[in-house]
């Protein structure tokens, strides 16, 4: 039976809701479609990876147009969702350049970012019955 | 836990225990990937380190 012009657009409504629900906390896209166990590993590992790069003083780079590379850094700390915004919010990540721990903090920041860039799209993916 | 070697460790694991979840449904091929990915790379890490060493960075 084929879906109905309203149900498509409820089913569309609701991927959405649930890539941005993903991104906004790591592995609620999972937990939301009854991942459970995907979404548990996500919920601990990102926003743990993220904390991470903070305490080794990391950066969270600023949306700079002029530098590209920093703007795409920025990009990929925004990646993490919620935690970003909170770490903001408490003056986090203002990166000390002269620790030797900087390098490695930006790594697991953005990394951190990027791998929950790839979660919401596996949730996406979950969500389009693709998985 | 903040040597060079150490923070390799941490973000082999982190890193390896995302892809697992990522790729792999069940539980033991999560594990058994997340083994080889750890250990890859940690291998790959002191085979590029041993390679770089000879040269004054």
């Amino acid at each position: 039976m084929r879906a109905t012009a309203a149900e498509r657009v409820q089913t569309t409504t609701n991927t959405y809701l649930i890539c941005a629900g993903a991104w906004l906390l790591p592995g609620a896209g999972h937990l939301w479609q009854g991942r459970y166990e995907k979404g548990l590993i996500f919920l601990i590992t990102l926003p743990l990876m993220f904390a991470c790069g903070l305490w080794l003083e990391g950066r969270l780079f600023p949306f700079e147009p002029s530098q590209p590379l920093v703007a795409l850094a920025a990009i990929a700390d925004i990646g993490i969702g919620l935690p970003y915004f909170v770490a903001k919010a408490l003056g986090a990540g203002v990166g000390r350049v002269v620790s030797v721990t900087y390098e490695y903090g930006n790594a697991f920041v953005i990394v951190a970012g990027l791998l929950n860039m790839l979660v919401v799209l596996d949730a996406y993916d979950v969500a389009q019955g693709r998985k | 836990m903040t040597t060079h070697f150490g923070l390799l460790l941490l973000f082999a694991l982190f890193v390896s225990v995302a892809f697992a979840a990522l790729m792999r449904d069940d539980p033991r091929e999560q594990l058994r990937f997340g083994a080889r990915l750890f250990g890859g790379f940690v291998a790959a890490g002191l085979i590029l380190g041993w390679l770089l060493y000879p040269f004054p960075i």
